[in-house]
């Protein structure tokens, strides 16, 4: 590692001179797609703010443009001394399996993905519970008993949410109709609002008249398209409520924020291993506030908190496609 | 493009040197208006791609995949084909790769590096014959086929790491690891033989060599044998070409799978020799950067051996950037589009400057 010295200089000197974070403070990488993506990235940005603005800390961050930098980015915010260092999405599972045992004494953490290292904290979430709850409150909103899904990609996580969907749709009623869409095969699919749009819309033309989007920066141009065509939404990730009040019926909580304000809180010493954020720990749900409380009614709002409890208690088990790539309500 | 009124020297080096100042003076005010030393910023790009070892590595890793897609880009438009689907045929050659690395056992890194780049230089050709046959026989224009056919490898890689090629279990969508047996050496390792220390982190590998003497092979094709003649004669005038017994459905095919095996074997360097593995994501824009190195190259090799080692350096500079300042990363993709609007597109708004110069010192001598 000899290239590293007279970088570890400019590193320090630049640090100094921005005024940027110093040694053994947090860091947070982001996934491709950018750290203002309205979505997954955005949401563990606002994680680290709230966490920056309640203790007055510093935190370093990097949005990664190129493959290579996974493993470059994260060896060397490891070399600044960064601690903890937050790594998000499922790509950077083989990204820790390489960089994490070469830096014992720094903890990492990621997000979406499990690897099983000493120093690593592997969060994940159970989106098929939440999407499971937004799906029954589809299911008793739909007028046309036909409700829709657009995604990003054909990729396991995702299908994962349209999957807890369906089968929160046929818990209430197995006669409707769940049409799943994905918006592309490229990563240009998590952020083309436009094509989220005429998906949406092409959704519709079959009767479909709620649609939820989970596909990033995409879903922004579903939620426009369904206010556009009267029709009702469900937004993801974030709480999309207030984005399209009275359209959007509510949205599938996945609290990133949250995963990343807890291990900056936590700092270096957190508890490693697997943390599961589920309905229980209250890493998923759906949201209910000012913008959408007239579209939920007392009967739907008891139902959907019955099918939590149950779930909470383990009597009510929602099937996740990731493991064994199957979904019973397709 | 040839002007005839300025020395060839002139128009290979004063031209690109001249549109690259110019990017770089756009990109310095751009940077200075966000509030950012762009006597600053210029040092930590330069610096970080090639103050050290470590920094030249990632430079010329980078530059490793343009040489490729340059390359294929510089042939294609040699015949006047405008190849940019380079991003699918690499997308294809990784597939090539992955299929060879993970279903044959190989012994030797050696042998295996020989067998994927064949299998890379297959997949790729045979993607880019599909637009060339369409092109040659049914007028179909290359530039609509091979961009649609970008889509479609997209699609197709998405489908086999989804569906065939994952690991069950896995979130990533993603191939298995390559066995450890056949990773390629990296450059510290060869460099080592003759005693140089190199950083032993950056990814650059043999694959960097592989593309300098693919740069030689495409140099010695297209200028010193009969196919590359009649190449370039089909380029400058095709009814020429004809009426000389050229066949214009031969070349345009012939090229296009040149073309296609030269951007498939870029996958050699980042899917065989840097992930290790097929990602969905493994090309990420080399592909298009490819044309952008091909202009600046004036479609020679060693132009484009240069203009790789440059967007290497944007690339990898940019990085540092990103790292060590609060520039946004964006601010590096307006760079490199500024680079390409000068070299592409404004051509001539440099070369004329540059062509009534050399008329008044000629005139004056």
């Amino acid at each position: 590692m000899t290239g590293f010295k007279p970088f570890a200089l400019t590193a320090s000197v630049l640090a100094l001179s921005a005024g940027l974070a110093q040694a053994d403070s947090p860091a947070l990488m982001f996934d491709m797609g950018g750290k203002f993506d309205k979505s997954f990235n955005e949401a563990a940005y606002n994680g680290a703010e709230r966490w920056r603005e309640s203790t007055g800390g510093s935190y370093r961050e990097i949005e990664i443009s190129a493959e290579a930098q996974r493993v470059q980015f994260a060896r060397r915010l490891a070399e600044a001394g960064s601690n903890p260092i937050v790594v998000l999405g499922f790509a950077n599972e083989s990204t820790l399996v390489e960089v994490a045992p070469d830096y014992p004494d720094t903890t990492f953490v990621l997000i979406d993905a499990v690897v099983d290292l000493p120093n690593v904290r592997s969060v994940i979430f159970a989106e098929e519970e939440g999407s499971y709850l937004v799906g029954m409150l589809a299911a008793m909103a739909t007028e046309t008993g036909t409700v829709s899904f657009v995604g990003g990609m054909e990729i396991p996580l995702i299908t994962a949410f349209a999957c807890g969907y369906a089968q929160g749709v046929k818990a209430v009623n197995p006669d409707i109709n769940v049409i799943v869409n994905y918006t592309g095969s490229t990563p240009a699919a998590w952020n083309d609002p436009v094509r989220g749009g005429e998906i949406a819309n092409a959704q519709f033309s079959q009767g479909s008249d709620i649609v939820f989007a989970a596909a990033g920066g995409t879903g922004l141009g579903v939620l426009q398209a369904a206010e556009d065509a009267g029709l009702k939404s469900i937004g993801v990730d974030s709480n999309q409520n207030h984005l399209h009040p009275g359209s959007v019926l509510t949205s599938m909580l996945k609290l990133v924020d949250q995963a990343v304000y807890d291990a900056f809180t936590e700092g270096p010493d957190m508890e490693t291993g697997v943390v599961v954020m589920d309905l229980a720990a209250g890493g998923v749900g759906y949201a209910v506030d000012e913008f959408n409380e007239h579209l939920i009614t007392d009967e739907m709002m008891a139902a959907v908190e019955e099918a939590k409890a149950a779930i909470i208690a383990g009597e009510l088990a929602v099937h996740d496609y990731r493991t064994d790539s199957t979904c019973p309500a397709f | 493009m040839r002007t005839g009124k300025i020395p060839h020297w002139a128009d290979v080096t004063l031209v690109p040197l001249f549109s690259v100042a110019l990017a770089f003076a756009i990109s310095a005010v751009l940077i200075w208006a966000i509030g950012e030393s762009p006597w600053e910023a210029v040092k930590l790009m330069v610096e970080g791609a090639f103050g050290s070892s470590y920094g030249w590595g990632y430079t010329l890793f980078y530059a490793t995949n343009f040489i490729f897609t340059g390359l294929a880009v510089a042939v294609a438009f040699q015949a006047r084909l405008f190849n940019i689907g380079g991003e699918g045929q690499a997308l294809l050659g990784g597939l090539g790769v992955a299929l060879v690395c993970l279903y044959i056992p190989w012994p030797h890194w050696s042998i295996a590096l020989i067998a994927a780049s064949l299998g890379a230089a297959l997949f790729g050709a045979a993607w880019a014959l599909i637009p060339g046959y369409l092109q040659a026989k049914r007028g179909s224009h290359i530039v609509i086929t091979t961009i649609m056919f970008n889509f479609i490898a997209a699609s197709l890689l998405g489908y086999m790491l989804v569906s065939v090629l994952r690991v069950p279990g896995s979130q990533d969508p993603a191939s298995p690891r390559f066995p450890s047996e056949i990773a390629l050496p990296k450059l510290h390792e060869i460099l080592g033989l003759v005693g140089i220390p190199f950083s032993t982190v950056p990814p650059v590998n043999i694959a960097l060599l592989l593309g300098i003497a693919m740069c030689f092979a495409v140099w010695f094709m297209l200028w010193r044998t009969r196919l590359g003649y009649q190449i370039r004669a089909f380029g400058e005038s095709e009814p020429a070409a004809q009426y000389a017994g050229i066949s214009p459905v031969r070349i345009t095919i012939y090229v296009m799978l040149i073309s296609g095996a030269l951007a498939g074997m870029m996958a050699v360097n980042s899917v065989m020799g840097e992930q290790q593995r097929l990602v969905m994501n493994a090309v990420e824009g080399a592909g298009f950067i490819g044309i952008a190195v091909a202009l600046m190259g004036r479609n020679h090799p060693f132009g484009v051996f240069l203009a790789a080692i440059l967007f290497g350096f944007l690339y990898q500079g940019g990085a540092e950037l990103a790292l060590w300042t609060s520039i946004p990363r964006e601010l590096i993709v307006v760079i490199q589009a500024l680079v390409i609007l000068f070299t592409g597109a404004l051509d001539n708004m440099v070369r004329m400057p540059i062509t009534r110069l050399f008329a008044r010192t000629r005139r004056a001598g």
